[in-house]
């Protein structure tokens, strides 16, 4: 007898398994968001301690009204601002480097004005806002503090560690990366913590307005 | 007489759909991959607002979820239409925060406790008013590390529209 061969199997309902099994996981999974900016909030003081004097050049105050305008009073000056002048003016203000003496800035660049901040270590940047503040506007103008101080931390990491080749925020990344080497990752993590100390994020944030 | 003539031979073939499994499962395993499983159930609305300034968040290190934002239409008319938080799969209030944060660090080992991180997943049209409130009972139970989630855009236009 001549040999029979197998009986094919019939893979017509394959597709439909599969569709099955595609739109479970379609349902029961989301894209995964799981990045933001990450910030610290000042622990809690039972008693109130003498506030260390800090003089008002130093202050970069943003207050956020309830129809979400940004008022920006900073270099001896108040004004109305738009969301897209902020990083600007954030950066100016803290590359100012008025001081002299002990508060002389040697890396900073800016206008050497002397109504504004005097070095990266006094600048303060200090953000109020309206409990009716939408959470958008908050989220930009926390973006646009962060990027400022960015911008700042990238310009002086690439001029300590020129041979890098990595800007501020790359190499903070791969830092944060498992896949990066240990030995890498110390000698970044030394690195990175030098720049953070030259130009450490002085944010203060008042307790939100409820009027 | 038959009513239903032989089709006559010579018409177009018909498609061949032998590779409809393989793209299905392509797109299966795309979508396996590219996504998480939701952790929780959200009962409202949550547009995140977008950044670029943005920090991946260590998933190593235990990560709390709070949600804030406008009940979801099938529970506006039993919860209405301001701002809500939710934690784990339910409404809760602001009092709720601190037991939350507790139930949730009595789940981790000792030495991950100080580097728990709370992200606050909030819709972009909500209040600052309810994220303040959360914000100080954070800072109550010392919880102060925490991550505003944001989707990846350009945060100036997404603030204007």
């Amino acid at each position: 007898m001549a040999k029979r061969s197998a009986p094919e199997v019939n893979a017509g309902s394959m597709a439909d398994i599969a569709f099955l099994l595609l739109i479970f996981f379609l349902v029961t999974t989301d894209i995964a968001t799981d990045s933001g900016l990450n910030r610290k909030l000042p622990p809690m003081i039972e008693d109130v301690v003498d506030p260390p004097k800090i003089k008002e050049r130093n202050i970069f105050q943003i207050n956020v009204n309830r129809a979400n305008q940004i008022f920006l009073k900073a270099d001896g000056e108040e004004r109305l601002i738009g969301l897209k002048d902020l990083r600007a003016a954030a950066v100016k203000f803290l590359d100012n480097g008025g001081g002299t003496g002990v508060d002389a800035c040697k890396r900073c660049q800016g206008a050497k004005n002397s109504n504004s901040s005097d070095n990266f270590d006094k600048a303060i940047i200090s953000l109020s806002n309206d409990r009716l503040t939408k959470y958008k506007t908050y989220i930009a103008v926390q973006n646009e503090i962060i990027a400022a101080y960015n911008e700042l931390r990238d310009r002086e990491f690439r001029r300590d560690f020129p041979n890098l080749k990595m800007s501020y925020v790359e190499a903070n990344e791969r830092y944060l990366d498992p896949q990066t080497p240990p030995k890498e990752r110390e000698d970044l993590k030394e690195k990175l913590e030098t720049i953070k100390l030259l130009i450490p994020q002085k944010f203060s944030e008042a307790e939100t307005k409820s009027n | 007489m038959s009513k239903f003539k032989k089709k006559k031979e010579g018409g177009l073939p018909p498609i061949s759909t032998a590779s409809l499994p393989d793209i299905v499962f392509m797109l299966l395993f795309f979508f396996m991959v590219a996504t998480v499983i939701k952790e929780d159930n959200l009962l409202i609305e949550n547009k995140l607002p977008s950044a670029d300034q943005i920090e991946k968040l260590d998933k190593k290190n235990p990560v709390s979820y709070i949600y804030i934002g406008k009940p979801s239409a099938n529970y506006v008319d039993k919860f209405g239409s301001e701002a809500r938080i939710q934690l784990n799969d339910k409404y809760a209030g602001v009092e709720d925060i601190a037991p939350f944060i507790a139930a949730e660090r009595a789940a981790l080992r000792e030495e991950l406790l100080p580097k728990l991180t709370v992200a606050l997943k909030v819709d972009s049209e909500a209040n600052m008013g309810i994220v303040s409130d959360v914000k100080q009972e954070l800072r109550k139970v010392n919880a102060l590390k925490i991550n505003y989630t944001t989707r990846k855009g350009d945060a100036v236009a997404g603030a204007e529209n």
